[in-house]
């Protein structure tokens, strides 16, 4: 099923005499292809939960239109959408047991919609097979793990055959290894069920990892949407930047002058057509290349041996953060009780945005 | 991690239907507080009707257009009402401070000394909760009579003062006290009474507070064992008067002047109600019950 | 460490000293009375050990007219007054705007004097030779005569004792309840919406089951407190119970302690004891059915 948001915009009105109303999202366009995964992606308060509630229906927008294919959704309840949602808590239904969660939607239904008792149980199965958690149908919730009860909650999402999926943080409650191991799983069930997902999480590595596409999101506004390798390739300002990758992005405050971008007095890179202006310099950890007589001399704090990579921690009067870290190959011989290290800088890897409203400057390529 | 939302209020229901639902809420709302406050209402009204205005009215009037405070000095020189508010007062303080001490005391001990036997103790405690008041007060009733206790303020008092339950209570949020405070105030030579008096009670006060209310409560409502150790006026406690003035009191048919007393006798514990609404209700649905 | 011991047996000391004098060896006490036979107050002497006080008590007229009485106003008000705080709490739990206003006042009959409220029902209900009251008057829009619910039919009277007890007991109800419906998290609600379940079906498969520990609990005090109505009768009929045959149970173990008829403490224990077992038992019953039906969170 195809999804789309058009102008999609909910302010809450602010709570008590003095309180401002709170933009949660502010106009949102996107149309998500039929049968992806999508992340939603952004800190704590970006609104993404808020545009996730309005996709299914819990809350209803202040402005604009949700379409399912091509039906209008918007003015439609929750309950007639026909979405499953996987809670953040899960909120599986603590007195029931696993079959009879996973059945409730169904019992829901009613009329002609209403499939008979063997096939509701047959429904039942399938999701929880397709889930993996079959051997536990008459378990109560307390009984599971973490793991087991987010299948649980997938499972019970699934079972309704819903046109979109939606998760809320669906990895949060659990431990780091059940992380791993979960969000294969989310993508091995998307596969499988082709149903168009989308979810929301804070965490970039997550949503990078899994997601046909990524839509970045910071107070209420869409940032950029796109594959997650060409965002991270290409950020179209520093918010994006920072947020995307781990390690995180070095940034350094930066000039260009006479189409050449300075960091201190060094010039370590050729920007032809950028007018001179003050401009933050954003380079990812892997865009350092150790040399001899490099551009970019840093003084070197210490080095990590990670196995197959180095990373090279060091300090730059015009870096924003106190220390700088570099990925680069194990091949390369540093040595760790010299006082600094020099750098060439990879002209894709590095990022140019404007001081004044931290967007993106395009350098043409040559 | 962004806080649930609270999303079933507004959005996404049908909106006539949401109204008429919220219309009949409200309706059924409003009928239980009229229900609820009707009796005071009535309470305040007929007080202030005046003696022969109100046995005029044949078909009760649902208000009056000549209040008249003359119930209320009625109230208090026909009847020694003054005197059994002044008891009752006494006999709260007496009872409430004294089982304070007791409380307080015993909740210290459970949740932060050691000595044999208090888990032992403890669960004996616990189950005492469950004896009905109702058994107890028969030998209460010959103990006190022996010792020529009826008619006393020791009397009225001292078989009232043990409440399990507070004790539980406390015992309970002493236990909340991180152990750290305690190790410090030992290691700068705090012996256990300072500690009790100086760090534990303050940290607690809104706790002992709330028992302090509850038992305040519980004492000005009494009506059970006042009336069966005291026969002499001197000693009635507000509940008794009020039995009293219904039966022997202003002549039976001075209802203004009975609903005065009434209020007189409603007024303070409503008061405190608002006044500590918050701790009061917090405190209730903690565990207590009426009675 | 014995220091130590001494020193928490003497925080305990006070506690110990008022429990045991005050509450426990009542409790042993109250089971020789009852079966001490010819008591005699003044004397304190008895003639015999045996089980003829619970005989008469349970021949004895008053107590089996106070047990009827007792049985009708708890298997009225127990279920009807935990109905209707339900019916009330659920409609609390939706509103936002005046929420705590409706709280404060539905809280009020807690803090109030039973005794002295029951005098305002008397004579909202009172027939007398100077006026009908104002339930009568209310009676008469509808087209019936005038009833007296004090002193007249005992269907009448029993009535007006359900309704104040009822009155006395939903505050304590309406708080439980409200926060218990409060407790329940709102995102199992939230699910069953995008589910497209019901607003009953909601109710009936995730709030009751949510709050039915809360339920329970309410059901065996409100038996409990029921049991042992006294004051609600006597500020509505007043002391002498027996004549105006609205007594209970725990009226009429005061009765035979004390009063008009009173001096009588091993009649009186024996009704005690008697009262004790009924509602140990029921509690009991009470208990062993919630177990089937009631989910518990750990």
């Amino acid at each position: 099923m195809k999804v789309i948001l058009q102008n999609l915009t909910k302010v809450f009105p602010g709570r008590g005499r003095k309180a401002k109303e709170v933009v949660a999202v502010k106009d949102f366009n996107f149309e998500i292809p039929d049968g992806r995964l999508i992340g939603l992606l952004g800190p704590s308060g970006c609104g993404k939960s808020t545009a996730l509630n309005l996709l299914c229906g819990l809350l209803q927008p202040t402005e604009g239109k949700i379409f399912f294919g091509d039906d209008d959704v918007t003015q439609l309840a929750a309950e007639k959408r026909g979405v499953g949602m996987v809670f953040q808590n899960y909120a599986l239904y603590p007195h029931l047991t696993v079959r009879q969660n996973i059945l409730f939607p169904l019992e829901n239904l009613k009329g002609a919609d209403r499939p008979s008792k063997e096939e509701m149980n047959q429904r039942a199965q399938e999701a929880a097979k397709l889930v993996q958690i079959d051997e536990l149908m008459d378990r109560r919730p307390a009984e599971l793990s973490g793991g087991q009860q987010q299948r649980v909650a997938i499972a019970r999402a699934l079972v309704k055959m819903p046109r979109i999926l939606l998760m809320d943080e669906p990895l949060s409650n659990l431990d780091a290894r059940l992380r791993l191991q979960t969000r294969e799983e989310i993508r091995r069930i998307q596969r499988e069920t082709k149903i168009t997902t989308i979810f929301v999480t804070h965490d970039q590595e997550e949503a990078m990892s899994i997601s046909d596409l990524i839509v970045v999101m910071k107070e209420g506004v869409v940032q950029q949407i796109g594959k997650p390798q060409d965002v991270y390739d290409d950020p179209v300002n520093l918010f994006v930047a920072k947020f995307l990758g781990t390690p995180p992005i070095n940034v350094f405050y930066g000039n260009v002058r006479a189409g050449r971008l300075y960091i201190g007095e060094e010039a370590v890179l050729d920007v032809q057509g950028v007018p001179d202006q003050e401009v933050y310099a954003a380079i990812r950890p892997e865009g350092f290349e150790l040399k001899a007589d490099g551009r970019l001399t840093c003084g070197l704090n210490r080095v990590e041996v990670m196995g197959r990579d180095i990373s090279v921690v060091s300090a730059h009067a015009c870096a924003e953060s106190d220390s700088i870290r570099s990925i680069i190959s194990a091949k390369n011989q540093v040595d760790a009780s010299a006082g600094s290290v020099s750098f060439d800088i990879r002209p894709d890897k590095i990022f140019l945005f404007r001081k004044d409203n931290e967007e993106r400057i395009r350098v043409s390529a040559g | 991690m962004e806080k649930e939302m609270d999303l079933k209020k507004t959005e996404g229901m049908d909106r006539a239907g949401r109204i008429a639902g919220k219309t009949a809420t409200y309706v059924l709302l409003t009928f239980w507080a009229l229900i609820v406050l009707f009796p005071f209402y009535w309470m305040v009204l007929s007080s202030v009707k005046s003696y022969s205005a109100y046995n005029s009215e044949y078909i009760p009037r649902l208000f009056t257009l000549s209040p008249t405070l003359e119930n209320y000095r009625e109230a208090f020189t026909a009847v020694p009402l003054a005197r059994y508010f002044a008891n009752t007062v006494l006999f709260t303080a007496g009872t409430t401070g004294l089982m304070l001490v007791v409380t307080v005391l015993s909740a210290y001990a459970f949740a932060r000394l050691n000595f044999r036997g208090k888990n032992l103790t403890f669960t004996l405690f616990l189950s005492l909760m469950m004896i009905p008041n109702e058994l107890v007060v028969i030998t209460n009733y010959v103990t006190v009579t022996n010792l020529d206790l009826r008619n006393t303020f020791s009397g009225l008092i001292l078989p009232s003062v043990a409440s399990v339950f507070y004790i539980y209570l406390l015992k309970e949020n002493f236990e909340q006290v991180p152990d750290q405070l305690y190790y410090a105030a030992k290691v700068d030579g705090t012996s256990d009474f300072k500690y009790l008096w100086k760090v534990m009670m303050p940290i607690c006060k809104p706790t002992i507070v709330t028992i302090a209310i509850l038992k305040a409560i519980e004492c000005w409502n009494s009506y059970v064992w006042p009336r069966l150790v005291t026969d002499d006026k001197m000693y009635f406690l507000v509940s008794n008067g009020i039995q009293e003035i219904r039966e022997n009191g202003f002549g039976r048919e001075n209802i203004p002047a009975m609903m005065a007393a009434v209020v007189v006798i409603s007024v303070p514990l409503i008061v405190l109600f608002l006044v500590f609404r918050n701790a009061i209700m917090a405190g209730v649905s903690r565990g207590g019950t009426k009675g | 460490m014995e220091k130590k011991g001494l020193k928490g047996w003497l925080y305990l000391l006070p506690a110990i000293l008022f429990l045991g004098f005050f509450l426990v060896y009542p409790l042993i006490d109250v089971f020789i009375y009852s079966a001490e036979e010819g008591y005699n107050f003044a004397s304190q002497t008895s003639s015999g050990v045996g089980l003829y006080n619970y005989s008469y008590v349970l021949h004895d007229p008053y107590f089996l007219q106070a047990v009827k009485n007792t049985f009708i106003l708890v298997v009225v008000t127990v279920p009807l007054s935990t109905g209707i705080a339900l019916l009330i709490s659920v409609g609390l739990n939706s509103i936002r705007p005046l929420r705590n206003l409706y709280q404060t006042v539905y809280f009020l009959p807690y803090v109030t004097n039973t005794l002295a409220v029951g005098l305002v029902f008397m004579i909202l209900f009172k027939r007398t030779p100077y006026t009908d009251g104002l339930v009568n008057l209310f009676l008469s829009w509808f087209g019936r005569g005038p009833v007296d619910f004090i002193d007249g039919p005992y269907a009448a009277k029993m009535f007006v004792l359900c309704l104040y007890t009822i009155w006395v007991v939903m505050p304590f109800k309406i708080l439980i309840l409200t926060s218990a419906l409060a407790s329940v998290n709102q995102s199992y609600y939230n699910a069953a919406r995008v589910d497209g379940t019901s607003k009953l079906r909601i109710f009936t498969r995730i709030t009751l089951p949510m709050i039915s520990p809360t339920i329970v609990y309410l059901v065996i005090t409100g038996f409990i407190g029921a049991f042992k109505a006294y004051s609600d009768a006597v500020a509505l009929f007043g002391t002498d119970l027996n004549t105006a045959g609205m007594n209970t149970i725990v009226g009429y173990v005061y009765d035979m302690l004390y009063g008009s008829s009173g001096g009588y403490p091993s009649y009186a224990s024996a009704a005690a004891v008697i009262l004790f077992v009924i509602v140990l038992t029921i509690t009991c019953i009470n208990l062993i059915v919630s177990k089937k039906h009631v989910y518990y969170v750990n």
